[in-house]
């Protein structure tokens, strides 16, 4: 069959919502763009680990630290069904892993940004788990089976992430002074790069076009971005934290509010390495996949001497 | 020493091991060598953490009963607000975690033991003892199962995991001796069937420990030197940096609730 | 000490039986160096919320599958035998049991 009959009918299946299935044929773009998003995506849940682990040591009561640790280590199965999804594209998961290490491939910028205080384990589970959520609801009905089915996965588990968050920033906010300008600290921080993982805004974003007519995106960063403002502004009311954006108002007629302008220098700047902490995340990486390479060796040569030994 | 004081100092000690060694286990939490294995440690660091929670909310009501005079102490005053030298856990489980041979040989040797004990305590006279055990051991069984795989890995995987896994053991078996080393506390407790003879825990372990470095060619360090201390509240230099780090919020803002 | 084009452990597929009685589900794959690991981390990654009842793995290069290009060949022409279905009988009233 002529690619071009190909292509037709692999868009003619996408337009029917029917899912594309690892073993169908698919052009080669698509599978491109769907290793780079998939592998993009599980980067940012593993690399995602480092900022809130900063404070398992710390937690303040043994209720939170396993709370904590639960959510952490659910990151990490996140990571790894996304990196199976991806696996059935070709790719295996220690390419991927290498593309990242050698800082070939992206991971979400939020997570450059360091975690100073315990309220910034409420502020991330919150904002950053919120408006993941937004993304992860999305592509539940992305147009590539595996995907779809993991990203199903992540969100059933990932509903108690986002309640953990404001759970902690509610307590605070009832509690001293102190900690609720702890809270108000960290939502003061957190606000801005939470608006900026939706991405750059729709006229400036080079692969959103495509993604949506393959249906593997299906709502634009822009609209996302609205909703998860619309959403949380109230949220934040209610725990009398005030949003660090003086030009956020309730727009009454086209009922959403109006708010400010992301600062896409800073955004731009943490992409190209600059933020706080992109060396620190890199260097974590790599320290755990070198310190660990003679571990997987040993699990590898020990696998393969006892299946010597049965066969013998 | 009475029955009650014997019994919350035992209590402590079990919640204190578990908490101590939870909060060792989590540091490796994305720091893993492999993705599975972050996260099979995360659920053995979060079993621990459950068991200690247990212990710890149990000998705050015991200490209640013997000490009228004190107001209750919960599981997050216990693990938060009490010193290094108030800490009744053994030395092996505060040890820096170390390269993985490390981490897994130390769970592995305090396995072992913890298996046996959790099994006697299924036992026990002391009810909340026993509802705590019957699920702790269910937990301790996967525990050990875990690090046996693992160090058999290690001493039949490659000559490098071979000789860290043996370093590994020559550096941790003198903690071993404390594990077995009954205090006054435990001692009463045996007597009135409420926690096994520390003696016929040793017996397991030992067995478990040969079985295993057998099968994972590692060879079993002589006994020599055996330290101890941590049972009586005199630790290694690890732990009072590892209390700070746990206890810090608690510290610098008494009283508030997180 | 580390190699540097190090190979992945192999793959493998996933498949949870949640309860008693029902079908075993694939559920994910994941990575491991033996059956025993595969079956281990498989209890660590997929059962954490109580899912599992038990659980299979297999080797992801054990796996045969039918192709795409064959669906309609394979499986079209059960499209048409709707005399396997039991709605295609009608049921006098008054029948019951059946």
């Amino acid at each position: 069959m002529p690619e071009s009959q190909q292509a037709a009918q692999f868009q003619a299946k996408v337009d029917a919502e029917q899912k594309i299935e690892p073993r169908d044929w698919m052009p080669a773009e698509y599978r491109q763009n769907l290793v780079r998003q998939i592998s993009q995506h599980a980067h940012s849940e593993i690399v995602g680990m480092l900022p809130e682990g900063n404070w398992i040591g710390r937690a303040p009561s043994l209720r939170r630290k396993a709370i904590l640790l639960a959510k952490v280590q659910d990151e990490a199965g996140h990571g790894l069904y996304l990196y199976s999804a991806a696996e059935t594209l070709g790719v295996g998961r220690d390419e991927m892993v290498s593309q990242l290490l050698s800082g070939k491939a992206k991971y979400s910028s939020i997570f450059n940004y360091p975690t100073l205080t315990w309220a910034d384990i409420g502020a991330i589970g919150w904002l950053v788990d919120g408006a993941a959520i937004m993304n992860q609801v999305m592509l539940c009905r992305t147009s590539y089976g595996p995907y779809a089915r993991a990203m199903v996965r992540i969100c059933k588990e990932e509903s108690f992430h986002q309640r953990q968050g404001y759970d902690i920033l509610v307590t605070l906010s009832k509690g001293t002074p102190e900690q609720k300008a702890m809270a108000q600290d960290a939502l003061n921080r957190w606000w801005w790069p939470s608006l900026m993982m939706f991405g750059p805004s729709d006229k400036d974003s080079p692969h959103s076009a495509q993604s949506m007519k393959w249906k593997i995106k299906r709502q634009s960063n822009d609209e996302l971005r609205q909703t998860f403002i619309d959403r949380t502004v109230p949220q934040a009311e209610f725990i009398g934290l005030q949003v660090p954006d003086p030009k956020l108002k309730w727009n009454e007629t086209i009922q959403h509010y109006d708010w400010g302008e992301i600062d896409w220098e800073e955004f731009n700047q943490v992409i190209r390495g600059n933020g706080p902490c992109n060396a620190e995340r890199m260097a974590a990486r790599r320290k755990a996949h070198a310190d660990g390479a003679w571990v997987r060796e040993a699990a590898l040569a020990h696998a393969g001497k006892k299946a010597k030994r049965s066969a013998a | 020493m009475n029955q009650q004081e014997a019994l919350f100092r035992f209590a402590l000690r079990m919640g204190d091991n578990s908490v101590v060694l939870g909060h060792r286990t989590s540091e490796w939490c994305g720091h893993g060598p492999v993705l599975e294995e972050d996260i099979a440690l995360a659920n053995i660091a979060l079993d621990l953490i459950g068991q200690a929670r247990n212990y710890l909310t149990y000998a705050g009501e015991v200490e209640a009963k013997f000490r009228a005079s004190a107001p209750l102490r919960t599981e997050d005053d216990l693990a938060y607000l009490r010193g290094e030298r108030e800490y009744l856990n053994v030395h092996l489980v505060e040890l820096p975690k170390g390269d993985y041979a490390h981490t897994i040989v130390r769970s592995f040797l305090f396995d072992a033991f913890h298996l046996p004990l959790q099994q006697a305590l299924t036992t026990s006279k002391d009810d909340r003892l026993k509802g705590i055990a019957e699920k702790a051991v269910k937990e301790v069984a996967y525990h050990l199962r875990h690090s046996s795989e693992w160090l058999v890995r290690f001493g039949d995987g490659t000559q490098e995991s071979h000789q860290r896994a043996q370093n590994a053991l020559e550096d941790l078996w003198r903690y071993t001796g404390e594990l077995f080393a009954a205090d006054e506390a435990e001692e009463l407790l045996a007597k009135a069937g409420i926690a096994p003879k520390l003696a016929d825990v040793k017996q397991e372990w030992s067995a478990t420990v040969d079985r295993v470095l057998k099968e994972a060619t590692l060879k079993r360090p002589a006994d020599g030197w055996m330290a101890s201390g941590g049972k009586k509240g005199i630790h290694t230099e690890h732990l009072g940096p590892m209390l700070a780090e746990m206890q810090t919020l608690q510290r610098s803002y008494p009283g508030v609730e997180w | 000490m580390s190699t540097t084009n190090e190979k992945d452990w192999p793959l493998w597929e996933i498949f949870i039986q949640s309860k008693r009685g029902l079908d075993h589900k694939h559920v994910g794959s994941l990575h491991a160096a033996d059956a025993r690991m595969a079956i281990e981390n498989a209890r660590d990654v997929y059962t954490r919320r109580g899912e599992g009842n038990s659980i299979w793995a297999v080797q992801a290069a054990d796996i045969h599958a039918s192709k795409p290009e064959d669906q309609g060949a394979f499986f079209d022409p059960a499209d048409d035998k709707v005399y396997r279905h039991p709605t295609f009988y009608p049921m006098p009233e008054g029948v019951k049991y059946m």
